[in-house]
């Protein structure tokens, strides 16, 4: 079977790759460009661990055919700070401790991030109906929920 | 000197959370060994039946396949084995089953491996698999634990007497007196009870991947566990035959565990012998429906529980009958479960002078079940909690009352089931829990929710718990075949920092800040002068991992015991540069002085004389500084606390809300309370799971109902509330350096019989006289016992 060549934005950045018809988005971010940070948690769209933004919409990686990309706009964890620079959600989450393993970590980021971006003012009720798609086995959520809507506070103080 | 906010008792932010939040953290699943082979296991899809055929010819044909592996091929090779012998009643061993790594003759529950493809690609292993001809005679398949073990029933293993592990009595010399205690009571409250079966669900399926290195003959197994030294003792020692020297397990950054990544499992044992047989690097990743049908599960107890009391209300005997299912094959620590790690938490925190607990252990065609978080001490604190509610309401009495009344208020304190509590302050710990909870304000609270047609219930609930297994030779003699020391080597550079190589395993906990933290404030440097290793047999002493909430206790111990040697060995080279005796020699701030005098030098001198002996006591000790120390506990630790659960009952629909949730903790000293925080609260977000939402459930046929996410309900970010939760009770551990208890389980533990007494609470107040309702408390069971 011939491969696809697929060409698409990546946290800005123009990238090309060659994918089977059957691989997922989620298979070639990990597997071709080296980019690990989105997690396979189920693979069937319950967990959230694998949480990307195409073209401004959160997506489960795991259910996106990778050939499906082709002129859209992904953003993934691995451009979610700038440099060095933690993401105010970033920062804000290491001084609430509101992870614990890690592995859930970037699919709850990437969903925060669009939630404020479309809600900036979020009441506890809708970051929890928000990041009901992201499973956390480790923290209960409380230090997630209150870090979702710390920034969010920040973020509409400095805007 | 440490900064502030770095030393024990600081709430220092998390140092590996930076590489967690880019996505920079290395988990198992992130790690490609150049030419790796992946694999694919067929499972059994019956629970019970007999080999007839398999047959790999056509599989092996299929495109980039490197070899098909079935039962025959390890018929050579051990079994995976056993870590804990429990003795039954009457003196005899438990009955053990052998547990091939693929199945020979029979398979035994759904999803029991029984062939395996090694391919280029795991998508050519999977549709190889699908390749291979499996014929199977099919069994009736052995479920419910009674049925088991009824005469005639059918045997899950043929060549055991019966489906009977081990009929195991605590304390049997208790049974006589208990038995009279209960029979001369003036009250008696009896409650049938089930804890039902729970799947531990890190988010992380379990990887391995195994790899071979035909110049030295060196075997690397990368795979996802709590415990990594065990497995390369377990798999090494007993399956592969593989000496340590020549066996290196690697447990990087490890996505949860709660229990279930301790064991030893099939597949690592499969990847580290495929990888030398087929001479290629060889992966397997577990999908999460093959981690529903082959991860160890958690509780799945059946129990009666008598507590009977005197006039007054004292608490006089409690005995309990428990069936306990072990699943199909002994997972590594499963019978230790059922029996050790809960039978002597019966008498909870109350000084109840008899106690009896029975628990019949039975095999069935299920998955196996392990430990999962708190193991055995939730089972416990489940049922005893629950009972003294029953029995609260049938006197007419007020529950914490009646709590408060039979406390242990005396430390130590012997109890009748083998434990002796070394310290503990549980009307302290309740006052904090009154107070936080604001339980005056409830019946106001009530009222408002009746106003808007809800019913609402306060449920409250005591736990303690044993923690930091454990004195070897105590759990030797309890039927351990394994020390639970836990060591560490503290390496000083020449420069001044320092690197600990703990055998503790962090896989959530965030071990590479709070063991820091310890040494920081030991030596009196900045915290970021040290590092820590942790996971990789290579560079670590041989440990014995973290489970049981036992890292900072036994593990925390171990590193200060090894800092005090290099302490130590410092002061004498210190004493050397300074002229002057190392008994007037002190350390403080990262400067080491001589009493009652201005002489002092830097900690980095000492360090580098250490590395630079040139001015250096040559003639006594050694260059470098360097000191490994094992500890071994004297004692467990005994955490305690008082829980505080308020729901809201939707009487059209059975829905339970919890509304609030408040935990009061005595975990003794606390490092980093920011951390000590989130454990307690994923703790209880896991109780409130179990109370309200898990639920794994085989039909009669063996086959899993509730093996992927939509099945299973795992509890989301919109089931759980805000948690209060508190551990300014503090009762120091006696026994041990730190003065620490741990906490990792507590949440799970104390939270499951408080939410259900909430619940119950709720009914009895909207007038329905409900006694119980098994867990998971669904709005079907709410409702069709409201409706009953």
């Amino acid at each position: 079977m011939s491969q696809i060549h697929i060409t698409t934005t990546i946290n800005g950045d123009e990238t090309e790759y060659l994918c089977e018809a059957d691989e997922t988005l989620l298979d070639v971010l990990r597997d071709h460009l080296d980019m690990t940070g989105s997690k396979e948690g189920c693979g069937t769209g319950d967990c959230g661990a694998c949480s990307v933004v195409v073209d401004g919409r959160l997506v489960c990686s795991c259910l996106m055919l990778a050939a499906e990309a082709e002129g859209r706009a992904i953003e993934t964890i691995e451009g979610m700070g700038q440099g060095d620079q933690l993401h105010p959600l970033q920062q804000k989450f290491l001084e609430h401790a509101a992870l614990q393993c890690g592995i859930c970590t970037p699919g709850i980021l990437v969903a925060a991030k669009n939630l404020l971006e479309r809600n900036p003012n979020p009441s506890e009720e809708e970051v929890r109906y928000w990041l009901a798609g992201n499973l956390c086995r480790c923290t209960g959520y409380d230090k997630i929920i209150r870090a979702v809507m710390d920034t969010a506070a920040d973020m509409r103080g400095a805007a | 000197m440490p900064k502030d906010h770095e030393g024990i008792g600081a709430g220092t932010k998390r140092r590996e959370d930076v590489r967690f939040l880019t996505g920079a953290g290395n988990y198992t699943d992130d790690i490609n060994v150049h030419g790796q082979a992946h694999v694919h296991f067929l499972r059994s899809d019956v629970a019970h039946g007999r080999l007839k055929k398999v047959d790999t010819a056509a599989a092996e044909g299929m495109p980039g396949v490197i070899r098909v592996f079935t039962g025959a091929d390890f018929e050579g090779v051990g079994g995976l084995p056993c870590g804990w012998c429990v003795t039954d009643r009457h003196g005899q061993p438990m009955q053990e089953p052998a547990h091939p790594v693929l199945a020979q003759g029979k398979v035994r529950h759904v999803g029991d491996p029984i062939a395996a493809v090694v391919a280029e690609t795991a998508e050519q292993a999977r549709d190889a698999a699908e390749a291979i001809e499996v014929e199977i005679e099919d069994l009736p398949a052995v479920i419910d634990m009674k049925a088991a073990l009824e005469e005639g029933a059918t045997k899950v293993h043929d060549d055991l007497t019966s489906n009977l592990c081990y009929d195991w009595g605590f304390v049997e010399e208790n049974r006589e007196a208990v038995d009279k205690a209960i029979k001369e009571a003036a009250h008696v409250t009896t409650l049938e009870l089930k804890n039902q079966r729970l799947v531990a669900n890190p988010m992380e399926p379990r990887v391995a991947v195994g790899d071979f290195n035909r110049g030295t003959g060196e075997h690397t197994l990368y795979t996802t566990s709590q415990n990594p030294h065990v497995i390369r003792l377990l798999m090494g020692a007993f399956v592969l035959g593989i000496p340590e020297h020549k066996l290196r397990v690697v447990a990087p950054d490890v996505g949860g565990g709660f229990g279930s990544k301790i064991f030893h499992y099939a597949e690592e044992a499969f990847c580290t012998f495929a990888a030398k047989a087929v001479n290629r690097p060889v992966k397997w990743t577990s999908s999460r429906s093959e981690a529903f049908i082959s991860d160890a599960q958690g509780r799945d107890h059946v129990t009666k529980i008598e507590l009977a009391l005197d006039k007054d209300n004292n608490f006089t005997a409690i005995r309990t009958e428990t069936y306990a299912n072990m699943g199909a094959y002994l997972s590594t620590f499963a019978p230790s479960v059922p029996t050790w790690l809960h039978g002597t938490l019966m008498a909870g925190n109350y000084k109840t002078p008899n106690i009896y607990v029975n628990v019949k252990a039975v095999f069935t065609n299920t998955v196996p079940v392990d430990a999962y978080r708190g193991a055995g001490r939730p089972e416990a604190t489940y049922q005893l909690e629950r009972v003294i509610d029953k029995a609260a309401r049938e006197l007419g009495v007020d529950p914490i009352a009646l709590r408060r009344q039979n406390f242990v208020t005396e430390f130590p304190y012997a109890t009748p089931v083998a434990v002796e509590y070394d310290t503990g302050d549980y009307h302290g710990t309740m006052d904090v829990l009154e107070k936080m909870a604001d339980l005056s304000g409830f019946e106001a609270r009530r009222k408002e929710s009746e106003a808007r047609g809800k019913l609402r219930g306060l449920g409250l609930n005591c736990y303690i718990e044993a923690c930091g297994i454990a004195p070897s030779q105590l759990v030797g003699q309890l039927g351990a075949r394994a020390g639970l020391y836990e060591s560490a080597t503290v390496r000083v550079n020449a420069t001044g920092g320092i690197v600990v190589m703990t055998g503790s395993h962090s896989h959530g906990q965030g071990h590479e800040t709070t063991f820091p933290q310890v040494i920081a404030d030991m030596i009196g440097i900045d915290a970021d002068m040290i590092e820590i290793e942790h996971g990789d047999t290579a560079n670590t002493p041989m440990g014995m991992g973290t489970y049981g909430s036992r890292s900072i206790a036994v593990g925390g111990s171990a590193m200060v015991r090894a800092a005090e040697k290099v302490i130590n060995k410092a002061k004498k080279i210190a004493a050397h540069l300074m002229e002057a005796s190392e008994a007037d020699v002190e350390l403080k701030d990262g400067q080491f002085s001589v009493a009652g005098t201005d002489k002092s030098v830097a900690w980095g001198d000492v360090t580098l004389a250490a590395y630079v002996p040139h001015n250096y006591p040559l003639d006594e000790i050694e260059p470098g500084l360097e000191e490994t120390a094992f500890y071994d506990p004297s004692n467990f630790t005994y955490p305690a606390g008082a829980y505080a659960c308020e729901v809201e009952v939707d009487p059209e629909t059975g829905k339970v809300e919890i509304k609030r949730f408040a935990a009061a903790d005595d975990f003794g000293n606390i490092i980093n309370p920011m951390i000590v925080d989130g454990q307690v609260h994923g703790g209880i977000g896991q109780g409130i799971g179990q109370a309200l939402l898990e639920n794994c459930v085989y039909d009669e046929s063996g086959q899993i109902l509730s093996a992927s996410f939509m099945d299973y309900a795992m509890p989301r970010a919109d089931d759980v509330p805000f948690y209060d939760v508190d551990h300014s009770s503090q009762t120091p551990c006696t026994h041990n350096p730190l003065g620490v208890k741990g906490c990792g389980e507590a949440g799970a533990i104390g939270s499951p019989p408080a939410v259900v007494n909430a619940v119950i609470d709720a009914l009895h107040s909207g007038g329905h006289k409900v006694d119980h309702i098994d867990m998971p408390v669904s709005p079907a069971r709410v409702w069709a016992a409201m409706n009953a």
